[in-house]
């Protein structure tokens, strides 16, 4: 991306003003304003003029967003469902898709109209994505595609999604992959609801049975779709490492803590008691560690020295988390034994009314914290190998080509 | 409140400084010969400390001959000493005497002392645990008997930091009004001092008997809440210490684990021991936060103070025992000996632990600030 355009915070704010009088939230519903917000290049300041940006930093996106709150009540934020459309399919399109993909498809992801979603893991992939066995077979100017994805968010309310394949089963696993933008009503894809511990389906499972996709919707060059990848992966991981509430005792321990409050206190002893108020204790420290960790890494990136404090927070917070249900189950006792949100599969979420019963589905939803967007046996490699230098294990598949390799 | 946590380039060139400092006069070979001996620091060692680099006076203001400095640099300090397992007074002198003066003492004592602490010449230490063995102010039971000039103290403390070679001891002691603050100079009569066994020989422990002693009050009224202060900004600076050996324990396996070849590879390249370094790393970095939090809060006097500081002393102990421990079993065999320094880490992290109230003591003081 060239070096970013100079305009000032009130240069930004008044173009934010001019959108305002064309187009306001109060009258507007979402996808008529965030078209507007698009073509007045203020729907994401970093991007090239054209493509619903101005040139800025990435950092003024903030000063949009807080002109508009001045001046609206009424604030049409990004739509639940575009999360992956905005924060991974907009910049991958941008930078490896033709004139005509970014004409057509960067201002219905910002407007909310199409919903994308991503399309790596596979049954047989988990986090060796890499290994993936998706494949992709070329016919004339098609491509034909037949596999399973899982775990893709989203992918039943999506028009688009990015899927990474197997073009080429004879070189080692990372050169034979290519990047694709799959049509998701095309014939041959079914979308499956994946129930999950929860009873819930926040994810589904993709199969495609000779799907065809036009080659031009290849994104990037023929077995370079790892390096495409990566990009979006990389986003990914910085949008789940959030590292925790900004606020002291807020989030999530706010919610322990009223669970502690609420408990029946006549059902345990006073020796169970003072073990019970030490876990507590020791989840309050955690959390509140937590935090100061996040804002000592801000601190570190504003000071432009970020250390070992960012890299931690994805692994300590998934393993916090879990301890920290336990214990809520654990403190609420034999109301532990009931779960009142219900197992009736369905898709999406549910209605959690008290602390109690979002301690309980926290309990079970929190185990995927350690799988979701790197295991914390990755995260355990990622930092021993590139935080503190450690060899990296022998690998077995190295510069073998993918039909050669063991899979389960 | 939240704190920026930003160090400056000042900061840096402190830490720059001491870290070279002990480097050259706190090396292994150093802390072998302190830990050996019965006063267990260096006075030519001292000396410079505190004419050269200005540490036995940092947070001394400048008015009492000190350096002025606060708790940001001082936690940058002591994160060096802990990684260089000083052998020294300070901790006694210019952390905990430096902080019950300023705190608890009238002007004309803080006028006395605190010029002579920080030129290195006067060393002074404070005898507040007692052989029940507790860290909070219920644990004071030796009282002062006595009024004006004709103060006595008889009782036993212990567990005095560095009690056996300070040139004055600040005694916490019971009053009619609560808790108040006595000093009894080392030549005084009736008192025995006594060396303990340490289990952690790099940090002197004494223990001290008072048989009629004439003490003089330095402070005036209950000094309770005071000195509750106190403890809570040691124990801040304790935990900062804690830091800097936890962060040396995570060095010296990584360093050791990149180098030790067993079948075939180094051993770091196993799951393992790298994701034990990792976790070591998660805990190290999390102690750092802990320690900071409770020395930005110490320097901004923030009303959390207590909190914070029981919760780094908390969790900076824990962190660095398992640091320490790690420590061990990542160097196997090598690890268990005498002539490796694994076990000089070890065991000052244990003392640590247990040095002001364990991390139960202090959990216990957080759930109670905090409402658990």
């Amino acid at each position: 991306m060239p070096d970013h355009i100079q305009m000032s915070e009130d240069e930004l704010r008044e173009r934010t003003r001019a959108l305002l009088e064309e187009v306001h939230p109060e009258t507007t519903e979402a996808i008529p304003f965030r078209r507007k917000q698009y073509e007045h290049g203020l729907a994401w300041v970093h991007f090239p003029e054209g493509h619903g940006g101005l040139g800025l930093s990435p950092k003024m996106n903030v000063i949009v967003q807080d002109e508009i709150g001045k001046h609206s009540k009424v604030v049409h934020q990004d739509p639940g469902a575009s999360i992956i459309g905005i924060g991974m399919g907009a910049p991958v399109v941008l930078t490896y898709g033709t004139d005509e993909m970014k004409r057509d498809m960067l201002p219905r992801i910002f407007s909310g109209e199409d919903v994308w979603c991503q399309m790596f893991s596979e049954p047989s992939a988990g986090s060796d994505v890499a290994g993936l066995a998706m494949r992709a077979e070329r016919d004339g100017d098609e491509w034909v595609v037949n596999g399973q994805k899982v775990w893709t968010t989203v992918a039943h309310l999506s028009r688009w999604g990015m899927l990474l394949a197997r073009t080429n089963p004879d070189v080692p696993k990372h050169d034979g992959l290519s990047y694709f933008v799959l049509d998701m009503q095309a014939p041959g894809v079914e979308v499956r609801p994946l129930y999950q511990i929860t009873g819930e389906a926040e994810f589904n499972e993709v199969f495609l049975t000779d799907v065809r996709i036009p080659h031009d919707r290849m994104l990037g060059k023929e077995g370079q779709g790892w390096n495409v990848a990566i990009t979006t992966l990389m986003n990914e991981r910085v949008a789940i490492g959030g590292g925790g509430s900004k606020k002291k005792g807020g989030g999530g321990i706010a919610q322990l803590l009223k669970v502690w409050n609420d408990r029946n206190k006549d059902a345990s002893s006073p020796a169970q008691e003072a073990i019970l108020r030490d876990r507590m204790t020791q989840a309050w420290i955690e959390n509140e560690l937590l935090r100061v960790t996040s804002q000592r890494a801000r601190a570190a990136q504003k000071s432009g020295t970020p250390g070992p404090e960012g890299s931690v927070s994805k692994l300590a917070q998934a393993e916090i988390h879990k301890r920290m249900w336990e214990l809520g189950v654990d403190v609420m006792g034999a109301t532990g034994l009931t779960f009142e949100a219900g197992y009736e599969l369905r898709q999406g979420y549910g209605s959690l009314n008290s602390a109690l019963e979002l301690a309980k589905y926290q309990f079970l939803r929190s185990r995927a914290n350690s799988i979701e967007g790197g295991t914390s046996e990755i995260m355990r490699n990622i930092l021993g190998e590139r935080v503190l230098g450690l060899p990296g294990e022998p690998r077995v598949d190295k510069n073998v080509a993918w039909k050669d390799v063991p899979r389960s | 409140m939240a704190f920026e946590f930003t160090f400056t380039e000042e900061h840096d060139e402190l830490r720059a400084t001491v870290r070279a400092f002990l480097e050259e006069r706190s090396d292994e070979n150093a802390v072998r010969e302190q830990m050996a001996s019965e006063t267990g620091f260096d006075p030519d060692v001292w000396a410079q400390m505190a004419e050269q680099i200005g540490l036995a006076g940092l947070i001394i203001p400048e008015e009492h001959g000190g350096a002025g400095m606060g708790y940001v640099e001082l936690l940058v300090v002591m994160e060096e000493m802990g990684r260089a397992l000083l052998c020294s007074p300070f901790l006694s002198s210019a952390v905990f005497a430096a902080n019950a003066l300023q705190s608890c003492a009238d002007e004309a004592t803080q006028k006395e002392l605190l010029a002579g602490i920080a030129a290195g010449e006067t060393r002074v230490t404070v005898a507040h645990a007692e052989p029940n063995g507790r860290w909070d102010l219920d644990g004071i039971q030796l009282s002062a008997t006595g009024s004006g000039g004709n103060v006595t103290l008889t009782g036993t403390k212990t567990f005095v930091l560095d009690g056996h070679t300070a040139d004055v001891i600040l005694v916490a002691a019971r009053t009619p009004q609560g808790i108040g603050l006595f000093r009894v100079n080392a030549d005084a009569s009736g008192l025995r001092r006594t060396a303990l066994p340490e289990l952690d020989l790099t940090r002197k422990l004494a223990q001290l008997e008072f048989a009629s002693t004439p003490a003089t009050p330095v402070s005036q009224g209950d000094q309770s809440a005071a000195f509750a202060r106190v403890l809570a900004l040691v124990v801040a600076a304790l935990s900062a210490e804690q830091v800097g050996g936890a962060q040396k324990c995570l060095d010296m396996a990584v360093e050791y684990a990149k180098t030790r070849l067993q079948f075939g590879r180094p051993i770091g390249s196993y799951q393992g021991i790298k994701h034990k370094c990792a976790d070591m790393l998660v805990a190290v970095e999390f102690a750092k936060s802990a320690a900071y939090n409770a020395c930005f809060a110490a320097a901004e006097d923030d009303p959390d103070l207590i909190e914070s500081a029981s919760l780094a002393k908390a969790y900076c102990s824990e962190s660095y025992f398992h640091a320490a421990a790690d420590n061990i079993q990542i160097h196997g065999g090598m690890g268990f000996t005498w002539e490796h320094p694994a076990h000089l880490y070890f065991k000052r992290a244990k003392a640590s632990e247990l040095l002001f109230g364990d991390p139960s003591h202090h959990r216990e003081i957080v759930a109670r600030e905090v409402g658990i």
